[in-house]
């Protein structure tokens, strides 16, 4: 098995947890994994990509080009930076959250909407969810990341208890049944 | 037990299993999280030291009284704590020591790529290089072992790509370190000439000794597989070229320095072509071919990083052809929300002053609309750069100030300043004292009061310092610099005084102190003229609706840190009440 998953978002969108949380599934299902990230200067309100690698033995800690086989968007426009990792078999998952970059939102360009639509379309498969919305339905808006998890956990070939205790393990403890609820809105989408 | 750790969790855990006793680091990126990490084992004294010559010089302490220490940094980092390395190599230790080096091919985050394996050369001590977590715990472990069998400091070379990547590692017990007494020999620890030059000859012999434990079995393993193609190759750039070419064969260097010599000869009789696939500098390629080792050459690079594509492409093994859109708006970081440093670089750049740099998040004044920062050199350059621009011109002092955060002062800037004073300089310095260590992920400092548990500490005094080393106390100001008309009023006044000046600023990052977040702001529609004034303070919370032509304000990014209505001449600008 090979498994290449790439997480882009913006910074403070809580993709550093879920990427934890693929890592500890793939080790408990007896995998080799890497994950690499970039931060530093662009945490906050920056673009943020994290690499993650599954698979018998896992050489280079980043993807290479045209070989992700699922993209996660946790924002809508953040997946176009990096579409030179789409294969022809890439599958998206789009969270339709908009968080406007600095130059759109003091009105010098314009959100890229219509290239979401075009390069949307080159993928083999699109999942896309207003992750925020069944948030604040659950009751915090803070537990989106955790629907788009589900998402993925469904679109991947690991057993959901695996990911149930993941989830578990990494998340406050007073906040474990808001999260597996939310993991199981993205999971039954 | 296994566990996915990051590169820096696993240098963490290394000082940990290896019965460390000390470690001593100053932040900076990629580096910074190992000392965070070992802050959590209790078993470990862990400190923020001021500077990185500081936290080796902590670390040197500690392994002369007998236990085993570490300090931890950036690459540039390493230039500030040369000066002591250098003369380390000479005495050699006590206990165990270990330096652990990050660079940062492709400069995510640092001001230039220099290449640390050079420092191995420079200072004739032994470096590892990892190629993922459990090496990196490993080659740090075993370098503890290896510092006091050589009696040498060993550095542990990391990179991006090895601190901030997780892979699986074996999780091992704490080891009780061997036993040192702390250590009074003259001869060996009082570096004059007379003892010097016999430690420089220990130095060398030492190296030979090295270069045979490079040569061993334990360390630099040649694995054959096709024998056309050999490749010399360490850390992560490893990984691509086993990914890249998986027939190859790899002759995969532990060890960065000194260099196994006869086994790379003998590599390289065994296959048809050998080449040396290494991020940055050619540093072994350098090395071999000074030997008289043939080596195929490669058209690499020498800026940036590498990748399993560009391993390929270098090999020309079907580039992938792969569109970027480089036209997508762009997501630059920026000034928090509720960021100190907001106001006074507003007032800066409403004066057009010119304004020497240094390192930390008020780099970010660099970028548009603020634009107040016209030069970035090092950790504490802007007092000594505006030092010398007010010596090399008539005026410059008057329509200049340096600018550097509390940290950064502590430092590398408290000695400028005095430089300053002592050589009668006319310069104004604006220290932004926002009582944390910010751009690396706040950090407390000698300015914060806390130490690195969070434990109450002295709180070090900016305008006490400011007095002591000679600055005019009516020259010494504390400002709100929240409070832009006075902060320019202030910034007038101490530029035109043919004195140096010190201007502090006195509010927290809003990440140091979470108290000083209020009720947001909002913009009232109808009054809002459309002036644009308030999109011009940077503030990420603050949007221009184009189609109404009027600002607006995202409440929840908004920390009601009160700046935009300080400008606002329509008093458009509301707070949310509780």
């Amino acid at each position: 098995m090979k498994l290449d998953i790439l997480m882009v978002g913006v910074g403070g969108q809580g993709t550093v947890l879920s990427s934890n949380i693929v890592c500890d599934v793939a080790l408990a299902a007896g995998y080799d994994v890497k994950k690499s990230e970039i931060h530093g200067m662009a945490q906050r309100g920056g673009s943020v990509v994290t690499h993650i690698r599954i698979g018998e033995t896992v050489d280079s800690p980043t993807i290479p080009l045209k070989s992700a086989d699922i993209v996660v968007s946790f924002e809508r426009m953040e997946f176009l930076r990096y579409s030179e990792y789409i294969s022809d078999n890439t599958t998206l998952i789009l969270n339709t959250q908009m968080i406007l970059p600095p130059s759109v939102a003091d009105g010098a360009a314009e959100y890229p909407q219509s290239k979401v639509d075009s390069v949307k379309s080159k993928f083999s498969k699109v999942y896309e969810i207003d992750a925020i919305s069944k948030a604040i339905e659950l009751g915090n808006q803070k537990i989106a990341g955790m629907v788009v998890l589900g998402i993925l956990a469904k679109s991947v070939p690991f057993a959901k208890e695996v990911w149930e205790q993941a989830v578990k393990d990494r998340v406050p403890p007073k906040t474990i049944e808001l999260n597996l609820k939310a993991f199981d809105t993205g999971f039954n989408y | 037990m296994k566990k996915v750790l990051s590169g820096n969790e696993a240098f963490a855990r290394a000082a940990y299993e290896a019965g460390v006793g000390v470690v001593s680091s100053y932040p900076g990126t990629p580096s910074t999280e190992i000392t965070e990490n070992v802050a959590h084992y209790k078993e470990i004294y862990t400190e923020w030291a001021t500077n990185e010559k500081v936290g080796l010089e902590v670390a040197i302490g500690a392994s002369l009284g007998g236990k085993r220490a570490m300090s931890c940094m950036k690459h540039v980092g390493l230039n500030v704590a040369a000066d002591p390395l250098m003369t380390l190599s000479y005495t050699g230790v006590n206990a165990g020591l270990v330096v652990i080096v990050a660079d940062d091919p492709n400069m995510y985050s640092s001001q230039n790529e220099q290449d640390s394996r050079h420092f191995a050369r420079f200072g004739k001590v032994p470096m590892f290089e990892p190629c993922d977590s459990q090496e990196a715990k490993q080659f740090t472990k075993d370098g503890f072992a290896l510092s006091e069998e050589y009696c040498t400091p060993v550095l542990v070379r990391s990179t991006t790509r090895i601190s901030h990547v997780q892979t699986i590692v074996e999780l091992e017990d704490r080891v009780e370190a061997p036993k040192f007494a702390p250590e009074n020999n003259i001869a060996k620890w009082v570096m004059i000439p007379a003892n010097a030059r016999k430690k420089h000859r220990f130095v060398e012999n030492r190296l030979e000794l090295l270069k045979e434990l490079a040569e061993g079995d334990k360390y630099n393993k040649i694995t054959m597989r096709d024998k056309k193609i050999g490749v010399v190759c360490s850390g992560v750039a490893y990984t691509y070229v086993r990914e890249a070419m998986p027939e190859a064969s790899t002759l995969k260097l532990d060890l960065a320095w000194p260099l196994p010599m006869k086994k790379i000869a003998e590599f390289a009789a065994s296959v048809d072509k050998m080449y040396v696939v290494e991020e940055l500098d050619k540093f072994y390629e350098t090395e071999i071919k000074a030997e008289g080792i043939a080596v195929e050459p490669l058209d690499r690079d020498l800026c940036g990083e590498l990748s399993v594509d560009a391993v390929r492409e270098l090999f020309g093994l079907l580039p992938v052809e792969a569109d970027v859109d480089t036209t997508l708006p762009f997501r630059p970081p920026n000034m928090c929300p509720g960021c100190s440093h907001r106001g006074i670089f507003y007032a800066i750049s409403r004066l057009k002053l010119f304004v020497t740099g240094d390192i930390g998040c008020y780099t970010l004044g660099l970028l548009p609309p603020l634009q107040a920062i016209n030069t970035t050199v090092c950790m504490g350059a802007s007092i000594g750069m505006a030092h010398g621009l007010d010596k090399a011109t008539d005026d410059m002092s008057k329509k200049s100030v340096a600018v550097i955060g509390d940290s950064t002062f502590l430092h590398t800037g408290i000695n400028s300043l005095v430089n300053t004073v002592y050589n009668q300089g006319h310069s104004t310095v604006v220290i932004l004292d926002n009582t944390i260590t910010g751009m690396t992920g706040h950090q407390p400092n000698a300015g914060s009061g806390k130490d690195i548990h969070g434990n109450p500490m002295p709180k070090i005094d900016f305008a006490a310092i400011c007095k002591a080393v000679g600055v005019k106390e009516e020259n010494i100001r504390v400002i709100d610099p929240f409070d832009v008309a006075n902060a320019m009023e202030v910034l007038k006044e101490e530029t035109s005084k043919p004195e140096p000046s010190v201007i502090i600023t006195n509010k927290p990052c809003i990440f140091a102190d979470r108290t000083v977040i209020e009720e947001p702001y909002f913009i009232h529609e109808d009054k809002c003229s459309g002036c644009r004034v308030c999109t011009k303070l940077g503030c990420p919370a603050i949007a221009w609706n184009a189609s109404k032509r009027i600002a607006l304000i995202d409440e929840n990014l908004c920390t009601g840190c009160h700046l935009c209505i300080k400008v606002c001449k329509f008093g458009a600008i509301e707070q949310r009440s509780k």
